[in-house]
């Protein structure tokens, strides 16, 4: 058993508990959207909460985020409360969005969280107009923006990327690139030396890290958030991880053989946090979390499904002042 | 009442709402010289380029810029410099910019305001000549503002800016030197969703906006002189639209032309027609009508780019149809 500085444990165990809350929420939405409780599809990023608790765990509650179809990571990473979040998965009015959103476009503002995105690039440019925005404000707030390693064929990355560098926005771009965009490898369909290389070509500062290392990325986020207070312009993330489950949830994954999957298992970020925990004899208060993050998913399961759908007439109400539906 | 220019009153309106509110700012390609006709000169020696940001070229970004911003709780002027060069960023207008208040349940407010200088003007051919008003008018989450006087795009756009849904406001490009009498008063705010009635008539109605209107009134003006009293709505505000106003001239006119110069096909005359056919339509005289462009591209050549204005000439035959048949 290694010896661990008290400081350093405490702040495994908070990154633990924020993938332990992404993953078990992630899990018990699987199970009710299969059970037909959640309407529509979901878009999970299990195997992938390394990147959003690593990046958030670098941001204060009144620093922002944009986030992705596959977003509920960033938001319950950024403090968004599970039982809104849930009862927004549920099309209740209890949720975060009365319903009205839904798992792609879950938002908590109170906590910074500006939103995620239907779609694929939609949040980069949103991010980079938040921080324009901050600047115009006075604000020393910064910005960070999750998006798919998918995201980077789009124009709109081009655009964000070059407009924060001329700019010198403090804007942390994360690219979380998972593998597949959508049902093909990226590998596929991305040519040059990838989304890193793109952002040095914009004369951003960039650093790729596994992203199944949480404690790599909050230590490379905590340096580059740094950076940004200190106004030296956006820095950029290339977060490799895997997407451990489709694409969506109806999504076979006949696109990848069993024994890739099998082997990406091994490499859970949860899996390799948890050993490094055991490893500094930490395995029992991780035990603990794991007990009370499950009480807490319980709670927002039973929130979620007690509160009630909304009216019909909600569906025209916040669509515009002038010129409301009548 | 001062004498200036459309170009002037916009210039004034932006300004005034910079002094009075310090989260305005505007945002686009030139703003540091003043934008591409000069309704930005001088701002970026008042405000700074904090507040005067000059652009890449980069249309996405520009509205993107203008919602980011609208979403931390600033009130954003997105200049896109020719309407048409709003097309690169369609999806940042219609699927994040005009549904983010109501996507995220209300949690959001986006007072932006894109400024879409609009219309056919000296041979800017196909991709520089486009009036889509329509569109916007469809997308549910927009305002769409379309003045024609210098007086109202001062106080249009000083109301656009205090709103606090997202604005699609159109500026007549070809009419920046257009002059007319515009009030010193900086609470100068023509209200969001009212017609301008521009001329009183009793035998036919015309509504237009934005670049059509002072050719409607040419037109209404030389009807006159062969004693048909013609009546022309500026309607302004494209959506809300002020329905109260066109229903009661047309019930009481009996005729109701519309005219744009946006392509005729599924333009918003066909859509005002329709509204008027539906509520008062027995009580016509004579079929609604509506006036706009060929469904064609905007030509180069003089001659070509003829093809589609809508002209006096042109809207002084409809009404002669209409009152005709």
């Amino acid at each position: 058993m290694t010896s661990v500085n008290p400081n350093e444990a405490a702040r495994h165990l908070a990154l633990l508990r924020t993938m332990l809350r992404i993953r078990r929420f992630e899990e018990v939405a699987e199970t009710a959207q299969r059970a037909g409780e959640i309407p529509g599809t979901l878009h999970l990023s299990i195997g992938q909460e390394g990147v959003a608790a690593g990046i958030c765990s670098a941001l204060e509650q009144t620093d922002f985020i944009t986030s992705t179809h596959r977003g509920h990571g960033h938001s319950i990473a950024k403090g968004a409360p599970l039982t809104a979040m849930m009862a927004e998965l549920f099309g209740r009015t209890a949720g975060s969005c009365h319903g009205k959103g839904g798992s792609m476009h879950v938002a908590d503002f109170a906590v910074g969280m500006l939103g995620a995105n239907g779609v694929v690039g939609g949040g980069i440019g949103i991010a980079v107009g938040a921080a324009q925005g901050l600047r115009v404000r006075g604000s020393n707030a910064v910005v960070a923006s999750f998006f798919g390693d998918g995201a980077a064929n789009r124009g709109p990355f081009l655009e964000a990327l070059n407009w924060a560098a001329i700019f010198k926005l403090p804007v942390l771009f994360v690219c979380e690139d998972n593998g597949f965009a959508a049902f093909t490898r990226t590998a596929y369909l991305t040519s040059g030396k990838g989304p890193a290389a793109r952002a040095e070509a914009l004369g951003i500062t960039s650093a790729t890290v596994d992203g199944n290392d949480v404690i790599a990325v909050a230590d490379l986020a905590a340096t580059f958030v740094e950076h940004l207070r200190r106004g030296e312009g956006p820095r950029f993330i290339h977060a490799l991880t895997y997407r451990l489950r489709g694409h969506t949830i109806a999504d076979k994954g006949t696109y990848r053989d069993a024994a890739e999957h099998a082997r990406r298992e091994a490499f859970d970020p949860i899996l390799l946090l948890l050993r490094h925990l055991t490893d500094a004899g930490l395995a029992s208060e991780a035990q603990s979390l794991a007990v009370e993050v499950d009480a807490e998913i319980g709670e927002a399961l039973s929130v979620a499904r007690a509160s009630p759908f909304p009216k019909p007439e909600q569906a025209l109400i916040d669509v515009q002042d002038a010129g409301a539906p009548a | 009442m001062n004498e200036r220019t459309i170009l002037e009153a916009v210039r004034d309106g932006l300004t005034e709402e910079m002094r009075r509110d310090p989260l305005v700012w505007a945002v686009g390609e030139d703003l540091h010289i003043g934008g591409l006709y000069g309704q930005y000169k001088g701002l970026i020696e008042e405000f700074g380029p904090g507040r005067i940001v000059a652009s890449p070229i980069s249309e996405a970004m520009i509205v993107s810029a203008g919602l980011g911003g609208a979403l931390v709780g600033t009130r954003p002027v997105v200049e896109m410099r020719i309407a048409d060069f709003a097309l690169p960023a369609i999806d940042e207008i219609v699927n994040q910019t005009a549904k983010a208040r109501f996507m995220f349940g209300g949690q959001a407010r986006v007072p932006v305001v894109m400024r879409l200088p609009q219309g056919l003007m000296a041979s800017s051919a196909a991709q520089h000549s486009q009036s889509l008003e329509s569109w916007y008018v469809h997308v549910p989450g927009l305002v769409v503002l379309a003045p024609s006087t210098p007086a109202d795009c001062k106080g249009l756009l000083k109301s656009a800016i205090r709103c606090d849904d997202p604005v699609i406001f159109i500026e007549p490009r070809a009419n920046w030197q257009m002059r007319g009498a515009v009030p010193e008063d900086t609470e100068h705010l023509v209200p969001i969703g009212r017609a301008r009635i521009a001329r009183a008539g009793n035998n036919l109605t015309v509504v237009s906006w934005s670049a059509m209107t002072p050719v409607a009134m040419k037109a209404a003006e030389s009807a006159s002189e062969s004693g048909l009293d013609v009546e022309v709505i500026d309607l302004r505000s494209l959506w809300p639209w002020d329905m109260e106003t066109v229903f009661a001239s047309a019930e009481r006119t009996g005729r109701l032309l519309v005219v744009h110069e946006a392509v005729q096909v599924c333009g918003l005359g066909a859509e005002i027609v329709a509204s008027v056919a539906e509520s008062i339509g027995p009580t016509l005289r004579c079929p609604p009508r509506r006036l706009g462009a060929p469904r064609a591209p905007v030509a180069f050549s003089p001659p070509l780019e003829a093809v589609h204005r809508v002209t006096a000439e042109k809207i002084s035959a409809a009404m002669r149809e209409m009152v005709q048949s």
